[in-house]
């Protein structure tokens, strides 16, 4: 095992983290978990679980509009959320934050609604070379709807955006740079600041993918000055079905609603509808409660964590791991980015990543194969597809240990 | 470990596959592809009088679905085309299902494992689908799908 634990984070604890994810406590195929999917959907603590639970057992009712003592009980404790959200992405006022159900949902809010609005024929959007599908495909159909051209920030081998390329592609077209905080399939952290500012200075305005950032790194809104932000609560110890976008308010109020329905107005006669003020004009219908209020309580746990703390940790963990795979003949890893965060995605010479992600969870280690929504990075390393382990802090160096005999088992197979 | 499903046989086929090259004078082809594992196959039939003589693929995925590939090609020639269909169902059967193992089979019984690795059935019948395109395509001229 590593001194690198010892010596970076004395005061992390991780054993005792673990007690806290009681999903990590099984054997599969005989062997305990060594759960490495982590960018996919991260597991929950029993503090979320709970929570879920004593809404469904106590509190649950509709919320909003209700007098009733448990409709208030249940308002309150969704909308205690958002401002834990606020709190988390420190954003200037909790009616800047969306209830969505994840940052799908997010990108295709903004696409549709500030998108059918603003983008003429002619205009240009701009993406990057490393997008989840999510925010490649809302923008390639409002382009197409819109006839505007849709551009991408091209990357080298390393996997880091070329930014004298990305300098060349604004000009006074540019309508919108939608680009990833933390790429899901190479971990690479973008220079999103510096992308932002460059993105003002032509006069476009910037949505962040935040869905692999906010697991690992805080998010300072205000600092990095983004137009929209939105991020999964499933990928931060949340449940699924739930996340938020953030967008600034003048930006908010400017764009027509998403979708029409209760909830998001104030006056609605057969001639004509007024709508609800910020952030509610977005939220039509009867939201996800339960999953609004376990998300809180997982935003709560990773605060009390302490995100800075989770960083250390995690960078460590991933520098170890990096070392350990690259020492394995054949295995060449996707993505070596300068900066990166929590993803080890490889191919190993002559071993197809669907028959490794099988052979290792016979030996109880979930990976994930395939493009990782993300198909034009698989294009541009010419590889099918990758193994992609990715980290999070209930993650120990004994697990990356073994990661690295479950491979060496996958090559004696293939040997 | 997981001898069961990758038999010395597959991993065999999926390191030499047999007939793995293309086919100038194939009378059909087809392709397939598996989006999740971004498994792509070039298949090439050449049928005459109803009785496959040829088959070959060209492609690249994983263990199990070219050691499928490669064992399909070996069992397929001198087949009729409605013998070759029959097998196809009949191997389809072996992996989804828990009926007793047909005799039919031959060498393909190997892939038996596979059913219990629901994640992994689509690997090995992508080759028997893209058959089922070619063989069921009425084309009787070389086609070039670019
Ligand atoms: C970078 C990135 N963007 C967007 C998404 C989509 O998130 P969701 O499926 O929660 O909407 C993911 C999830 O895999 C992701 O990793």
């Amino acid at each position: 095992m590593s001194t690198l634990s010892n010596k970076v984070t004395p005061a992390f604890d991780v054993e005792k983290i673990r007690e806290d994810f009681p999903v990590l406590k099984q054997n599969i195929h005989g062997k305990p978990l060594v759960y490495l999917d982590s960018a996919a959907t991260a597991q929950k603590p029993s503090a979320v679980v709970d929570a879920i639970r004593r809404f469904h057992e106590v509190d649950c009712a509709n919320i909003h509009r209700g007098v009733h003592e448990l409709s208030q009980r249940s308002t309150a404790a969704y909308e205690e959320t958002r401002s834990k959200a606020k709190r988390f992405l420190n954003a200037r006022s909790k009616d800047e934050l969306i209830f969505v159900r994840g940052t799908t949902e997010g990108i295709n809010l903004v696409s549709s609604s500030w998108g059918r609005k603003n983008v003429k024929p002619g205009d240009e959007i701009v993406i990057s070379a490393m997008e989840h599908h999510s925010n490649i495909v809302p923008w390639q159909m409002l382009c197409e709807e819109k006839g505007a051209k849709l551009r991408v920030i091209p990357m080298n081998q390393r996997g880091e955006l070329l930014m004298e390329e990305y300098e060349k592609l604004l000009n006074p077209r540019t309508r919108m740079v939608a680009v990833t905080h933390v790429s899901n399939a190479l971990g690479t952290i973008n220079p999103v600041r510096q992308i932002i500012q460059m993105a003002h200075k032509a006069g476009a305005l910037t949505l962040i993918d935040g869905a692999q950032a906010t697991p690992h790194m805080k998010v300072d809104l205000q600092a990095l000055d983004a137009d929209f932000y939105t991020f999964s609560g499933h990928k931060v110890f949340g449940p699924t079905g739930i996340g938020i976008l953030y967008g600034k308010t003048a930006l908010l109020n400017a764009m027509p609603p998403y979708q029409g329905g209760g909830d998001m107005i104030r006056v609605v006669t057969f001639e004509k509808t007024t709508y609800a003020d910020l952030p509610y004009k977005f939220e039509a219908g009867t939201p996800n409660i339960a999953g609004g209020i376990g998300f809180g309580a997982a935003l709560d746990y990773a605060n009390k964590l302490g995100i800075d703390r989770i960083a250390a940790y995690e960078h460590a963990l991933l520098a170890y791991g990096t070392e350990a795979l690259t020492s394995i003949p054949g295995l060449r890893l996707i993505g070596t980015a300068r900066e990166k965060a929590s993803v080890l995605s490889f191919v190993m010479e002559g071993i197809h990543p669907h028959d490794i992600g099988t052979l290792l969870d016979r030996q109880g280690i979930a990976v994930r194969t395939g493009h990782h929504c993300a198909q034009p990075v698989m294009d541009f390393f010419n590889v099918p597809a990758t193994t992609r382990a990715s980290l999070a802090f209930y993650n120990t160096f004994g697990e990356i240990d073994a990661l690295v005999a479950g491979l060496h088992k996958v090559k004696e197979v293939f040997s | 470990m997981v001898h069961d499903l990758y038999q010395e046989i597959i991993l065999d086929h999926s390191k030499r596959p047999r007939n793995c090259h293309s086919m100038a004078d194939a009378t059909r082809q087809a392709d397939g592809y598996n989006p999740l594992c971004g498994d792509k196959l070039k298949l090439y039939v050449k049928v005459e009088n109803e009785i496959v003589v040829d088959v070959s693929f060209v492609g690249s995925g994983c263990a199990i679905s070219t050691a499928s590939a490669s064992l399909m090609t070996e069992s397929l020639k001198g087949k009729t085309r409605e013998e070759a269909l029959k097998l196809l169902d009949k191997f389809h059967e072996l992996l989804t299902t828990d009926t007793a193992v047909s005799q039919d089979l031959g060498k393909l019984v190997v892939f038996c494992g596979v059913r219990d690795y629901p994640a992994r059935v689509k690997c090995a019948t992508l080759a028997w689908h893209t058959l089922k395109s070619a063989l069921s395509a009425e084309l009787k001229e070389p086609v070039s799908t670019e």
